[in-house]
C-alpha cells in the first residue's frame, strides 16, 4: 500500500507541478531540502518498521509450525534500551534541524543579498489581496508584481479575518491579522508566472482569494512601476473603502496614487476602512 | 416570541438539506412509530434510557457514534464528490455557502460526536469489568454524562432543517466566527451544542478517573492493571485538564457575540490570536484523548491474540503517562505560520518531536509482542496490523510537519488534512473497529460475523489509502484546504481518486451495517457460551456473555498481571467451565449486593438542556428561563432521592451463576 | 473469597493502599469532587491568561488602577474570607450534630456571602453607568469576565448553601448530606482561594503597573 503511495508521489514530481517541490526562490529551496532530507531520514526507520510488522505477523501465525514460540517472553533489558535509544536519537538529530532551521528560514529574517530590499506592503481583504508599493506610490490589486533576484520585505495585515499569504512556489506562508503586522522575506530567483493564495479560511469568497505572481527582470519591475505610476487610478481613503465591500473574483487593477501610509492607516484602525484624516495622520507621523 | 426564529430558517430553497430533513424526520418518526406500536417503550426505558449500567450506556454511547458517523461521512462524501468535479469554470453542485457549512459539520461531527462516543463508549463498557468492579464510581452521572452528548447531537442535526450550521471551520477561529462576520445562528449552534455536550465529557472525565484511581478490586495496585485502563486513566486526566479551556474559550466568544465583549473582535483591543492559542490548548491533549484508548485497545488485541503477555508492560505504561504529560507542551505547532518568533517555533517544534519518541516506543513493543507469539488472524488483528502499518506513516508525516519550515510550506495545505486524517483514522477508527470486534460477544453473547469483518476492514484499508495518498501529492502541489473550487487541471485526478476511495470507505461502513444485521440474524451459529470466546487474558472474559448487571458475583481478587490468564493457566483446563469437583472445593461465598437502581436523571436533565441550547441559539429567552428552572429542579429532585439502592440477593447471584458457569468464578 | 476491606495480606503484613480492593464512598466522593475543583480552577486559569494578555488593551478607554476602588475591594475580600471561616464553623457543628449551631453558622456564612456579592454587583453597575462596561474594551471584558465568573460562582454557592439548608431542615444531618455539606465547603474554600489571586493579579497588580 504504502508503495502504490511513493509510486503515485513519484509520478506526481516527474508529472507535473509539484509547486512545493519545483521552487524558484531561496526560501522555497531551503524548505524543499528539509522536506526531502527529513522523510529520507524517517524512512531509514519507518521502512523496517512496517517491513516488520508484515514480517512478524506473517511468520509467527498460528498455522506456522517451523515458528519458534516464545510465549512467555514479555520483558528484554535490551531491547527496552535500544527500543527507547533510537526514537530518541532519530528525534535528536531532526529536532537539531528543527531548531535551527526555524532560526534560518524565520520569516521576518532579512535575506542575505547585496541588492537592496523593497518593501511591500500586503493587505488582506474580502477576497482579494491588495499590494501596495510604498516607496514607489502604487498599488495593485490580485496581481502582485515582483523583480527577480531583489530580497522583498513584505509587511502583511488585514483588513477583516484571518488569511495567510501564500506562494508556494517560492516558500513560506504567514498569516494575516487585523491590527498586527507579520512580515515576511522572500526572493524569486527566475523570471515567471507564479501562483498565490490564501490559505486561511476566510468566508464564502475564499476559493477566489488567488492572486498572480509575475517575476520580472529588473529593468521590467522599473518599466513596470513607471507604467502604473502614470496609469491613474488613486487609492485614497474612498477608494480604499470602495475596496473593503465584501466581493469575489475583481479583476487585477492597479492604482497609480496611494495617499498617506495607507498600511500604517489600516493597521492602526482594524475593523473598519480609515478616513482621509486618520490616513494623513498616519502619514505625518512617520 | 420566538426570538430570531422565523419559516425563513427551514431551508425550502436548499433541494439538498430539505430533502435530508423530510428523509430524517420520516425515518425517525418511522421508528417511533414502531416502538409505540410494538410496545417497547417501557423495555427501553427501563432497562437502556434510564440505565445507570455503565455496559448498557457503553453501548449506547457506541451505537450513537455509529449512526453520527454515517452523517460524518455523507458530509465528506459530498466534500470530495464536489472537489472531484468542481475544476476551472465548474461550480459543482454545492454554492460555497452551503459548502463552507458541509466542512464544518464534517469536522465537528467526526471528532466530537463520533470519535468522543466511540472511545468513551469502548472505555464505559469495557474498564469497570477490566478493574473487577461492579459500575463507575458515579453511575448516576454517567447516564448524565451519555445524555448530554446526545442533547448535543440532537442540536446540531437540528442546524441542519432549522436555521444553518457554522461557516468557518471545526474550530471557528475569530474574527470570522464573530457575529460581524458570521451573523447568523450557525456558530450559536456550533458553540452551544459543544458546551453541552462538553459538560458531559468533562463529568465523564472526572467520573472514569475517579474509577480508575479508586476503584480497583482486591489486590490490583496500579500495576496490576490491563494496559487499556492506563491509557484510559490517561485519557480521562486529559479530559479533565484540557475541557474547561475549551468550555471558558466558547464561553468567552459566546460573550463576545452574545453580549457584545471584546475578547476576539477586530477592534476596542480584541485578540483573536489568544483564541487560537487557548483553543489548541485544549485542542492538541484531545486529539491524545481520542488516541490513547485505542492504543489500548491494541495493546490487548495483539497480547490476546499472540497468545503472549504485552511486552514491557512497564515501558508501556511509562510512555503512555509521558504522553499524557507532553501532550500540553505542544500546542503552537498548530499555527507555526501565525508569526511567533523563531525561539517560540523552535521549541514547540522539538516538544512535538519529543512526543513522537514514546509512540514509536509503544510501536516497538507490540511488534516485539507479536515475537515469538502464535498469531491468530482474526478481525481485530487485521485492524491492528492495519493500523501498524497506517499509523507509523501518519506519524512520519507529524514529525515532518513539526519541523517550522516544512509546515511554512504545507500548513492549511491537503498535505495537512491527508496527515491528520491518517492517524485519526488509521489510529482512531481502527482502533474502535478493533476493540468493537474484540469485546462485542462480550457485550451481546456471540461473535460477529468474520469473513464481512475482514471485508469490511479491506475496504476501510483501500479506500483510505485512495483517499488520502492522493491528498498528501496535492499538498505538495500547492492545494489548499477548505477550498470549494481550483483551478488548476492537473489537480483533477487526484480529486476523483479520492472521492473513489471515499466511495470505498463509505461501502464499509454500508457493509458494517450488513454485517450487523447479519450477525444478529445469524448469531446462534456464534454464540459464546463460555464468556471467553478469543481465549482472553483479563478480568473482563471471566464473565459470563453477556455479564449481569452487577458483573461479578464475588468480587476477584488478583495476584499479578493478566489475572485471568494466571487462573486459567493454573486450572490447566482452557475454556473449561467450573465443574462440579471445582465447585466443592472452590464454591465462592456469595452475599448480598447493593447496585444503583436506575434512573431518568440523565435523560430528563438533557431533555432540558435541548430546549437550553435551543433557546439559547434562537434568543427566545422564555425558553432559557423556564429551561434553566427545569434543570434546576431536576437537580433538586436528585438531590431529594433517598431511595436509590437496588439489593441483589446471595441466592440470585448463585441462580445466575449456575445458569451461566464461567472461570470468573475461579478468580 | 469474599471479605470486606483486606488490610492485612495472608502472611499478616500490611498491604498497600493499591491492593486494598475498592475505596470507600467517602474517599470516592470527595476524590471525584475535588478533580471537579480542579477542573473548575482550569477554567480560571484559561480566564487570568485572557485578562493577563489583555490588561493592556484598553483601547483609548480607563486601564485598572483607573477604576478600581481598592477600598471596596479589601471589604470584599474581608466578607469573603470570614465566612470561609463561618463554613468552617458550620461544618463542624455539623459533625457535632449541634443543628442551632449549624444554622446560625450556616445564615451567617450566608450573609457575608451576599454580601460580597452586593458589593460587587455595586461595584460592577457602577462601573457600567460611568461607561466603563465590558463592552468598551478588550481589557474590561477581561476583567469583567474574570471577576463577574468568580462572582458567579459564589452565587451558585449561595443558592448551593440555601438547598443545603433545606436538605438538613427535610433529610436531617444524614450521611450523604454531611458529605454533600464537606463538598459544599471544599467550594467554598476554593473560591477563596481563587479570589485571592483575583484580587492579587487583577487589583493589586493595576496599582503596579500604574
Amino acid at each position: 500500500m504504502r508503495i502504490c503511495g511513493i509510486a503515485l508521489l513519484a509520478a506526481t514530481l516527474t508529472g507535473c507541478s509539484a509547486a512545493v517541490l519545483d521552487p524558484h526562490g531561496p526560501i522555497g529551496r531551503q524548505e524543499k531540502l528539509i522536506l526531502i532530507d527529513s522523510t529520507v531520514i524517517m524512512l531509514a526507520i519507518v521502512i523496517p518498521v512496517i517491513i516488520a510488522t508484515l514480517a512478524f505477523a506473517w511468520w509467527f501465525r498460528a498455522g506456522n509450525s517451523k515458528a519458534k514460540r516464545l510465549p512467555d517472553w514479555d520483558y528484554s533489558g535490551r531491547i527496552e534500551f535500544v527500543v527507547w535509544a533510537i526514537p530518541a536519537l532519530v528525534i535528536l538529530f531532526l529536532g537539531g534541524i528543527a531548531w535551527l532551521s526555524s532560526h534560518d528560514l524565520d520569516p521576518p529574517k532579512p535575506l542575505e543579498s547585496s541588492v537592496t530590499p523593497l518593501d511591500i506592503d500586503v493587505v488582506s481583504l474580502d477576497w482579494k489581496w491588495l499590494f501596495i508599493y510604498p516607496d514607489a506610490g502604487v498599488a495593485s490589486v490580485n496581481k502582485l508584481v515582483l523583480p527577480v533576484g531583489t530580497p522583498v520585505r513584505f509587511h502583511m495585515t488585514s483588513a477583516t479575518v484571518m488569511n495567510s499569504f501564500f506562494i508556494p512556489q517560492l516558500g513560506s506562508q504567514v498569516y494575516t491579522m487585523a491590527g498586527m503586522a507579520t512580515r515576511l522575506n522572500l526572493m524569486v530567483d527566475d523570471p515567471g508566472d507564479y501562483h498565490g493564495l490564501s490559505a486561511q479560511f476566510s468566508g464564502e469568497g475564499f476559493s477566489d482569494m488567488t492572486f498572480d505572481v509575475s517575476a520580472l527582470s529588473r529593468q521590467d519591475f522599473e518599466q513596470w512601476l513607471d507604467g502604473t505610476r502614470t496609469g491613474g487610478g488613486i487609492l485614497d481613503a474612498s477608494a480604499y473603502e470602495a475596496l473593503t465591500h465584501p466581493s469575489a473574483k475583481d479583476p487585477q487593477h492597479t492604482y497609480g496614487t496611494v495617499s498617506g501610509d495607507l498600511f500604517d492607516a489600516i493597521l492602526m484602525h482594524p475593523g473598519a476602512a480609515p478616513s482621509a484624516a486618520q490616513i494623513e495622520h498616519s502619514d505625518s507621523a512617520e | 416570541m420566538l426570538g430570531k426564529l422565523t419559516w425563513a430558517a427551514i431551508p425550502f430553497n436548499q433541494p439538498i438539506p430539505l430533502v435530508t430533513s423530510i428523509v430524517m424526520v420520516c425515518g425517525i418518526l418511522a421508528i417511533l412509530a414502531l416502538i409505540t406500536l410494538k410496545g417497547w417503550w417501557p423495555y427501553l426505558w427501563n432497562e437502556w434510557f434510564a440505565s445507570t449500567d455503565h455496559k448498557r450506556i457503553g453501548v449506547m454511547y457506541v451505537a450513537l457514534g455509529l449512526v453520527m458517523l454515517i452523517r460524518g461521512f455523507a458530509d465528506a462524501l459530498m466534500m470530495r464528490a464536489q472537489l472531484a468535479l468542481a475544476q476551472g469554470g465548474a461550480t459543482g453542485f454545492l454554492p460555497p455557502e452551503h459548502y463552507d457549512q458541509i466542512f464544518s459539520a464534517h469536522g465537528t461531527i467526526m471528532i466530537f460526536f463520533v470519535a468522543m462516543p466511540f472511545v468513551i463508549g469502548l472505555m464505559n463498557f469495557v474498564v469497570p469489568l477490566q478493574l473487577g468492579v461492579r459500575d463507575v464510581a458515579f453511575p448516576v452521572l454517567n447516564s448524565v454524562s451519555f445524555w448530554l452528548t446526545a442533547s448535543g447531537v440532537l442540536l446540531v442535526n437540528l442546524s441542519l432543517f432549522i436555521g444553518e450550521f457554522a461557516k468557518t471551520g471545526w474550530l471557528a477561529y475569530p474574527p470570522l466566527s464573530e457575529l460581524a462576520y458570521s451573523p447568523g445562528v450557525g456558530v450559536d449552534y456550533y458553540l452551544w451544542s459543544l458546551q453541552i455536550s462538553g459538560l458531559g465529557t468533562l463529568l465523564a472525565g472526572i467520573n472514569f478517573t475517579t474509577t480508575i484511581l479508586k476503584m480497583r478490586t482486591f489486590g490490583m495496585s496500579y500495576m496490576r492493571m490491563p494496559i487499556f485502563c492506563w491509557t484510559a486513566l490517561a485519557s480521562n486526566l486529559l479530559i479533565v485538564a484540557a475541557f474547561p479551556i475549551l468550555t471558558a474559550t466558547f464561553a468567552l466568544l459566546l460573550l463576545d457575540r452574545y453580549a457584545g465583549f471584546h475578547f476576539f473582535t477586530d477592534n476596542l483591543g480584541g485578540n483573536a490570536v489568544m483564541y487560537i492559542n487557548l483553543i489548541w490548548c485544549w485542542g492538541h491533549p484531545e486529539v491524545y484523548i481520542l488516541i490513547l484508548p485505542c492504543f489500548g485497545v491494541f495493546s490487548e488485541v495483539i497480547a490476546t491474540f499472540s497468545g503472549k503477555p504485552l511486552f514491557g508492560y512497564h515501558s508501556m505504561v511509562v510512555a503512555t503517562m509521558a504522553i499524557c504529560v507532553l501532550s500540553f507542551l505542544v500546542w503552537l505547532h498548530h499555527f507555526f505560520t501565525m508569526g511567533a518568533s523563531a525561539d517560540v517555533n523552535g521549541f514547540f517544534g522539538v516538544m512535538t518531536m519529543i512526543i513522537a519518541v514514546p509512540t514509536g516506543v509503544k510501536v516497538f513493543n507490540w511488534l516485539f509482542t507479536m515475537y515469538g507469539g502464535s498469531i491468530r488472524f482474526t478481525v481485530p488483528i487485521y485492524w491492528t496490523i492495519g493500523f501498524m502499518v497506517t499509523f507509523t506513516l501518519g506519524g512520519l508525516t507529524g514529525v515532518l510537519l513539526s519541523i517550522p519550515p516544512a509546515d511554512f510550506v504545507l500548513h492549511n495545505s491537503l498535505f495537512l488534512i491527508a496527515h491528520f486524517h491518517n492517524v485519526i483514522i488509521g489510529g482512531v477508527v481502527f482502533g474502535f473497529m478493533a476493540g468493537y470486534n474484540y469485546w462485542f460477544p462480550k457485550a451481546f453473547g456471540f461473535t460477529l460475523d468474520e469473513t464481512l469483518g475482514k471485508v469490511i476492514f479491506w475496504c476501510w484499508f483501500i479506500g483510505f489509502y485512495l483517499a488520502f495518498m492522493p491528498l498528501y501529492a496535492l499538498g505538495l502541489m500547492g492545494a489548499t484546504r477548505r477550498m470549494q473550487h481550483y483551478a488548476d487541471p492537473s489537480w483533477q485526478p487526484y480529486m476523483i481518486a479520492a472521492f473513489c476511495g471515499a466511495a470505498l470507505i463509505f461501502a464499509g461502513i454500508g457493509l458494517m451495517v450488513v454485517q450487523l444485521a447479519w450477525s444478529i440474524r445469524t448469531r446462534e451459529r456464534r454464540r459464546d457460551l463460555t464468556g471467553d470466546p478469543w481465549n482472553g487474558r483479563t478480568l473482563e472474559w471471566g464473565t459470563a456473555s453477556p455479564p449481569p448487571s452487577w458483573n461479578f458475583s464475588v468480587e476477584p481478587h488478583v495476584h499479578g498481571i493478566d489475572a485471568f490468564w494466571a487462573v486459567k493457566t493454573k486450572n490447566k483446563e482452557l475454556h473449561k467451565v467450573a465443574e462440579s469437583r471445582y465447585e466443592a472445593d472452590h464454591k465462592p461465598h456469595y452475599e448480598t449486593i447493593h447496585m444503583p437502581k436506575r434512573s431518568g436523571t440523565g435523560f430528563v436533565s438533557a431533555f432540558f438542556a435541548v430546549f437550553l441550547g435551543f433557546g439559547l441559539i434562537w434568543h427566545i429567552w422564555w425558553l432559557v428561563i423556564v429551561a434553566v428552572i427545569c434543570c434546576i429542579g431536576v437537580l433538586l429532585r436528585q438531590a431529594w432521592d433517598t431511595d436509590r439502592d437496588l439489593y441483589i440477593t446471595a441466592e440470585e447471584l448463585e441462580d445466575f451463576d449456575r445458569r451461566h458457569p464461567s472461570l470468573g468464578a475461579q478468580l | 473469597m469474599n471479605a470486606a476491606n483486606l488490610a492485612l495480606d495472608a502472611h499478616g503484613k500490611p498491604l498497600p493502599l493499591s491492593e486494598r480492593g475498592p475505596a470507600s464512598t467517602w474517599s470516592m466522593i470527595s476524590f471525584g469532587f475535588w478533580l471537579f475543583l480542579l477542573s473548575d480552577i482550569v477554567i480560571f486559569s484559561a480566564l487570568f491568561a485572557t485578562y493577563a494578555v489583555l490588561s493592556k488593551a484598553t483601547a483609548g478607554g480607563p486601564s485598572g488602577s483607573d477604576i478600581f476602588d481598592l477600598k471596596n475591594v479589601f471589604i470584599e475580600t474581608c466578607c469573603l474570607l470570614a465566612s470561609s471561616f463561618t463554613c468552617g464553623l458550620m461544618l463542624i457543628a455539623a459533625e457535632r450534630r449541634e443543628l442551632q449551631k449549624f444554622y446560625l453558622w450556616a445564615a451567617v456564612t450566608w450573609v457575608l456571602g451576599a454580601c460580597f456579592i452586593g458589593l460587587e454587583v455595586t461595584e460592577f453597575s457602577d462601573l457600567v453607568a460611568r461607561g466603563f462596561g465590558p463592552t468598551h474594551s478588550a481589557f474590561l471584558s477581561a476583567f469583567f469576565t474574570l471577576v463577574g465568573t468568580h462572582g458567579c460562582h459564589v452565587s451558585s454557592g449561595l443558592l448551593w448553601l440555601l438547598v443545603m439548608t433545606a436538605q438538613v431542615a427535610t433529610l436531617g444531618l444524614r450521611t450523604t448530606v454531611i458529605r454533600r455539606l464537606f463538598c459544599f465547603s471544599l467550594f467554598w474554600h476554593a473560591l477563596d482561594l481563587v479570589w485571592i489571586g483575583v484580587f492579587t493579579i487583577v487589583y493589586l497588580g493595576s496599582v503596579h503597573a500604574a
